[in-house]
């Protein structure tokens, strides 16, 4: 029987304004299956997000869903959920939201490990503006703001996560669908702050520009260099080059921002 | 029973005023000469259950003073010039997205660093016009200690009630001073909740005109799902680009607060019945100015004070009043001429409108007011 996607969106805001062949609309589907499978109750589950495609995802969802200023996801949903411990608490947005204009944010809500689930879809470009690069931009790549191939080096999001103290960091496709709700569920699951990279595709701004044929190329190329780190070990540093790494890139148990204010709570009401 | 009185800083007042007002939720960033309103609510926040947070910066603050408020929390932010202007973005977030909360700037100079110690009062058209496009804004300056904890509590009041940011700005010296105050009991200060929706989940649209201006906003957790952004949107919160309904929301959202200017107003004025030259001063430079009338009427000049309390909306009506019963209106501010361009426009050519301002880190004191009162005389 096909998945019931439509109980979780919200009725009349279809059709999506991503393009055909994003990944987008893979990773919402992720979302809603992890979300389905958490048993989240919407009514106390909060999506929030910055600016940009990837951006817009929460206004398809019925939830709580919180669409804030380009970059600043992470500090609404750090509001969010300090003033309200229960509630479930989702960010989703892109890379350049996320890591450059949000970048603060993003290290300091992993320092903190409050507990939520920040779900960032790269893409490797702003595309909502036309295809400007980003931080994660590879280098020598085309993007429109980057005419002779793109000079700055790449920000690896997952790597930036744990060293910013994050205590759930995974990535994975969008040619990995099943990957994407189970991780989403173990980053919900995890009590503390999960990073979920997904490296994603936008045929429009980024493909076109940089010799992917069509869809199927970007897709293909996805799958064909991820590597599951749990296989890594078993290659050479020669094999690796070029890949990256999927599945739980790092997972501990450290105590989570809301529980550690209680107990300031605790203290202060002594 | 006798009340409650302590000598008090400015800044602790702002404060306690917080935590009158039924404050549960502080998030800010260090920067003097504020920092002593997140100091105390550091302290007496958790005792009440309520959350304080250091964030990682000034736009951090704002964003989850935002998000907070959202699940139903009243909210505050304290900081400087230098941290309002980088919160700028999202107050004007706050104002098309309609979300209540209180920004408290204590003012220095600057631009930029300027003199971080030191007092000023070149905030004030920022606290209009700062954030971008067009909105409404309301913004509070109380002269006193004990001023500040009441203009406190009545901004959380009027953020409440209209649903939109609302600042209050104090000069240093006022954030800085020690004073005698008196702690109002509980439930003599009017204090203003939320108003809860009246629609049911199934139906509850947040931006619905048709339940008044300001239409009730719901509690994320509260059992309503709904959308917010920042995009231009329809009654249901979902964006739209339709020429109707973005130009019918932008007009509510700033008649939400124009409509109610003379409910926002709040003045004191001081022997102006009979006044031929008005001194027109807010923050601690009123209290030089009440001063320097008190020394000029000694001398037989009729000088008057008109001081406002609430600066936006402004006092146009009043202004104009004033500006034709006198000969003259001094203007003083700590900046090089704010507040004076709202004056004499009000004033429409009716009289003589003249600045008399500072900006060299030293208070305006009495005797500059006075000196340039006789001028214009």
């Amino acid at each position: 029987m096909a998945y019931d996607y439509d109980k979780s969106i919200r009725p009349g805001k279809l059709p999506h304004i991503w393009c055909p062949g994003c990944g987008h609309g893979i990773v919402m589907k992720g979302l809603i299956r992890a979300m389905d499978t958490c048993g989240l109750d919407r009514k106390n589950t909060a999506i929030v997000s910055g600016i940009g495609c990837a951006s817009r995802l929460p206004g398809y969802l019925d939830a709580c869903t919180l669409h804030t200023a380009h970059g600043r996801a992470a500090a609404f949903a750090t509001g969010v959920k300090m003033a309200k411990p229960e509630m479930t608490v989702i960010c989703c947005g892109g890379d350049g939201d996320g890591t450059a204009i949000g970048g603060n944010h993003f290290i300091h809500a992993c320092r903190r490990n409050i507990d939520m689930t920040y779900v960032i879809m790269n893409n490797f470009i702003y595309g909502m503006t036309g295809g400007q690069f980003s931080p994660c931009t590879p280098t020598g790549a085309k993007a429109s703001t980057t005419p002779y191939g793109n000079p700055d080096p790449v920000f690896d999001i997952s790597k930036l996560a744990i060293g910013a103290g994050a205590t759930f960091v995974a990535r994975t496709t969008a040619a990995h669908p099943r990957e994407i709700d189970k991780l989403i569920t173990m980053g919900i699951k995890h009590k503390g702050m999960a990073i979920i990279e997904v490296l994603d595709d936008c045929p429009t701004t980024y493909g076109r520009r940089n010799k992917f044929r069509s869809v199927v190329d970007m897709m293909k190329h996805l799958k064909a260099n991820a590597v599951p780190a749990v296989a890594a070990s078993k290659l050479t540093a020669e094999q690796l080059q070029g890949k990256f790494l999927t599945g739980i890139l790092f997972q501990e148990e450290r105590p989570e921002y809301c529980a550690q204010y209680a107990e300031v709570i605790k203290k202060a009401q002594a | 029973m006798a009340k409650k009185v302590a000598l008090l800083q400015g800044n602790q007042a702002c404060a306690a005023g917080a935590m009158y007002a039924g404050c549960t939720f502080f998030a800010g960033y260090p920067i003097t000469p504020s920092t002593e309103v997140a100091e105390e609510l550091s302290i007496s926040l958790p005792t009440i259950g309520g959350k304080f947070i250091q964030m990682e910066d000034e736009i951090a603050a704002m964003a989850a003073v935002i998000g907070a408020s959202l699940t139903g929390a009243k909210s505050i932010t304290a900081t400087s010039g230098p941290g309002v202007s980088l919160k700028q973005e999202l107050i004007g977030y706050a104002c098309i997205a309609e979300v209540p909360c209180v920004i408290i700037n204590v003012m220095r100079g600057g631009p930029s660093t300027g003199m971080p110690t030191g007092p000023g009062q070149s905030d004030v058209m920022q606290a209009m016009w700062g954030t971008h496009g067009d909105h409404a804004a309301i913004a509070l300056v109380p002269s006193s200690v004990q001023e500040i904890f009441t203009e406190t509590v009545r901004a959380f009041n009027l953020a409440e009630k209209y649903r939109m940011p609302v600042q209050v700005l104090f000069d240093e010296i006022v954030g800085h001073m020690r004073e005698r105050i008196v702690f109002p009991e509980p439930g003599e200060l009017e204090i203003i909740n939320r108003a809860a929706p009246t629609d049911p989940p199934e139906t509850y649209k947040p931006y619905d005109a048709t339940k008044g201006q300001v239409p009730p906003l719901a509690s994320f957790g509260s059992g309503y799902k709904f959308h917010v952004t920042g995009l231009n949107k329809a009654a249901d919160g979902f964006p739209t680009t339709k020429a109707e309904y973005v130009d019918a929301e932008e007009r509510r959202q700033v008649n939400k607060v124009n409509d109610h200017a003379a409910a926002i107003e709040s003045n004191e004025e001081y022997l102006t019945e009979d006044a031929e030259v008005l001194v027109w001063a807010y923050g601690s430079t009123a209290r030089s100015a009440r001063y320097a009338v008190n020394e000029l009427r000694k001398e037989g000049i009729k000088a008057g004070l008109f001081r406002p309390i609430t600066l936006w909306p402004f006092p146009a009506k009043r202004t104009a009043e004033l500006a034709k019963q006198c000969k003259a209106i001094v203007v003083s501010e700590m900046n090089l001429g704010q507040m004076i361009h709202e004056v004499e426009r009000a004033a429409k050519g009716n009289c003589t409108v003249v600045g008399e301002f500072r900006v060299d880190g030293e208070p305006i004191n009495p005797g500059q007011i006075a000196a340039k009162v006789k001028e214009v005389m």
